[in-house]
């Protein structure tokens, strides 16, 4: 790595109050406090942000998407955990 | 903290017009002209992060000063602008203080200017939002949110450069010397401000400078830079004393409105 | 738009020596269903090159456009233009950024994709290596520039790279002054004083036959057309967004009195759409070509920022690898 080359943050934005961080993007900074200010002024100059994570992009664990078909596929046999699934007549309320 | 100057209890103490609308002008100036030198960093900063860290700052300040112009117009009830104060005012009739008209140079130069500006406004900014002026009180109240984040924005770069390497702890103490002495204005009250004082529209200027100086210590220190000594300058931008610098910035933001007079835009 | 260079310099698709049949035809079904790419799913070579290639152009143009309008922050006639540029130009940074960002989930470092940019290797939109020597300009470039690359990014927030789609979403929610700022200056202009009527028409007369080369060559001659259609990177050719473009323009200029500078200019009754001229493609290859009136001010402007800045860069990463050794030895 050259020696004026900033790492690469991904950031997660919680908009508002009783939403969770998603992930909008990316951000380069060389420690925490600049990757949130960074952030900030990429992300949130719209009102669009109360919280604000930013994580080294090193440091994200994810799934291999080889693997999705292992990780993914039995779900989708077990229908019967979709509410559809179940006949229940209409004129039975709030089921 | 002081003893309640006279004028808190009730109305406002009687206060000149003029010197209201001359302290007005001293604020407007000051945040219209480092919100117009830092326009010219955008599109130039050493990372694209701080293209738009420094523009956050730039339109904050230009902001300000929109607000604070308005007020002063109205004041003076002469039926100007916050354009016709701006852009069709000589050099001399400025009250901006000297730090802000100093040349933006390199991104040190331009990072010290801030950071002791920004500790300096947001101190100063937290006592006017208990202003006997509604009006004042009102726009400095919304400002020191801005204020804090430039604040931490400044100082964390002081802090980088400064304990970063060699050569840019150069360039930092270098930055820090030759701005020092254009300092002394900031906390050094003058008439007008000790009149605005005794009314309440101002805060004590002494306890501004305790606050920022003590600011300042622990952000220097963390950026491992030394504080130069105390050197009394008696040029103050304030009082309209201004070096060379202000000149070359107003010929270049009031240019279109005086090639053509009397157009709107 | 953001395509341009890769008429003039792509080599063909090529396919990678690892994909097998059943690969490509999953891939091109989840085109064919609209189904997103992301950043870690398998795809050909050649998708992901010109998407890289796509994508760092056009962060490279959000870049560099933010150039010939930062000309005129300082000059700004009234405080209220010169927040409202300060915002749009701090925008365009913010969408480079976006961009950059994205382009580096397909594996390049953004500092290689700078490296490409200040050596000549990459291209941004032609566009930008144009002048600005009035403040009419400034009012051109939302109005013509901003307009025309609304037309491209719409269609894009459909395209197929997962990640390219969602910043172009972000990046057309933001879109929407910096058109209309654009138009406001130039109306304004148009009913000023004489001087200022003269001053946007001679801006519209500089701008419109750029703004129609952004759209990059006829369809006849764009060989990458047709693939970068099959994969969904383009939605629509370059003539079919040429032609809206006009439709849409011609209109406004006329409604503030401005004439448009193509004597060859026609609406066409029965087919409801505006005949032009020529497009002068020599000029087109000359600014291409690194020839053009602002290149070398454009490339020099930003490898003067970034070398001046390669001691605040260094110092931030010294100032942190400082904090992570005296974080270690007090662990210790």
């Amino acid at each position: 790595m050259q020696p004026d080359q900033w790492p690469l943050y991904e950031i997660f934005i919680r908009a508002r109050s009783g939403l969770e961080h998603k992930h909008v993007g990316s951000v380069h900074a060389t420690d925490a406090r600049m990757a949130i200010e960074h952030a900030r002024d990429l992300y949130t100059r719209r009102l669009e942000g109360v919280s604000i994570w930013a994580v080294r992009s090193g440091d994200i664990v994810a799934s291999d998407p080889a693997d999705s078909d292992a990780l993914f596929e039995p779900a989708r046999d077990k229908i019967y955990r979709h509410p559809t699934f179940y006949d229940i007549p209409d004129e039975v309320k709030t089921l | 903290m002081s003893a309640a100057p006279a004028g808190r209890e009730g109305a406002a103490a009687p206060v000149a017009p003029e010197a209201r609308l001359g302290y007005v002008m001293r604020l407007a100036d000051t945040s219209l002209i480092l919100g117009q030198q830092l326009t010219g960093w955008i599109g130039h900063a050493p990372a694209l992060e701080e293209d738009l860290g420094l523009a956050n700052i730039s339109l904050d300040l230009i902001g300000q000063a929109r607000l604070l112009l308005n007020y002063a117009a109205e004041l003076e009830g002469r039926g100007r602008t916050e354009d016709d104060l701006a852009f069709l005012r000589e050099p001399a009739d400025f009250r901006c203080v000297q730090l802000v008209a100093q040349p933006n140079g390199d991104f040190a130069d331009t990072i010290v200017r801030q950071f002791l500006f920004d500790a300096w406004q947001g101190e100063l900014f937290e006592g006017l939002a208990r202003s006997t002026d509604p009006r004042i009180a009102e726009i400095a109240a919304k400002a020191v949110k801005e204020i804090h984040y430039h604040v931490r924005y400044s100082g964390g770069w002081v802090v980088r450069l400064g304990d970063g390497t060699a050569e840019s702890n150069e360039r930092m103490q270098r930055a820090l010397n030759q701005l020092w002495p254009v300092t002394h204005e900031l906390c050094s009250a003058d008439d007008l401000d000790l009149q605005m004082q005794a009314a309440g529209i101002a805060p004590d200027l002494e306890e501004v400078r305790s606050a920022w100086s003590a600011r300042v210590d622990e952000v220097l220190a963390a950026a491992t830079l030394r504080r130069p000594p105390e050197q009394p300058y008696r040029w103050f931008g304030k009082r309209g004393e201004h070096g060379e610098h202000l000149g070359y910035v107003l010929a270049d933001m009031q240019f279109l409105q005086r090639a053509f007079p009397g157009a709107t835009w | 738009m953001y395509t341009q260079g890769l008429d003039q310099h792509g080599k063909p698709a090529e396919s990678a020596a690892l994909a097998t049949p059943e690969l490509e035809a999953r891939f091109l079904a989840k085109i064919d269903a609209e189904e997103k790419i992301e950043p870690k799913d398998w795809m050909p070579e050649g998708y992901r090159q010109t998407l890289l290639r796509q994508m760092s152009q056009h962060a490279h143009s959000e870049i560099v456009g933010m150039l010939p309008e930062g000309n005129w922050l300082s000059r700004a006639p009234s405080l209220r233009r010169k927040a409202i540029l300060v915002a749009k130009v701090q925008d365009e940074g913010g969408h480079g950024a976006y961009l950059y960002s994205a382009a580096e989930t397909l594996g390049q470092s953004r500092e290689q994709m700078f490296e490409d940019l200040l050596s000549g290797k990459a291209k941004y939109s032609s566009i930008f290596n144009y002048p600005t020597p009035t403040w009419a300009d400034v009012g051109a470039i939302g109005w013509l520039v901003d307009g025309a690359a609304i037309m491209n990014q719409i269609p894009l927030c459909r395209c197929s790279y997962g990640p390219y789609a969602r910043a172009m979403v972000r990046i057309c929610k933001e879109e929407s002054f910096h058109q209309r700022q654009g138009y406001e200056i130039m109306m304004r202009l148009a009913r000023g004083t004489p001087q200022q009527q003269r001053m946007a028409q001679a801006a519209l007369d500089r701008w419109w036959w750029p703004s129609l080369m952004m759209f990059g060559p006829t369809d006849a001659q764009s060989r990458h057309t047709a693939q970068a259609v099959r994969w969904k990177i383009k939605r629509f050719t370059n003539d079919e967004l040429r032609q809206k473009f006009v439709d849409v323009t011609v209109p406004q200029a006329e409604f503030i009195g401005l004439k448009v500078p193509d004597p060859a200019l026609a609406w066409d009754e029965a087919a409801q759409h505006y005949r032009f001229g020529t497009i002068d493609w020599a000029e087109f290859n000359e600014v291409l070509r690194g020839n053009g009136p602002c290149n070398r001010e454009r490339l020099a402007a930003r490898l003067k920022a970034h070398e001046d800045g390669r001691w605040v860069r260094e110092a931030a990463v010294a100032h942190a690898q400082k904090l992570q050794r005296r974080a270690a030895a007090q662990a210790a």
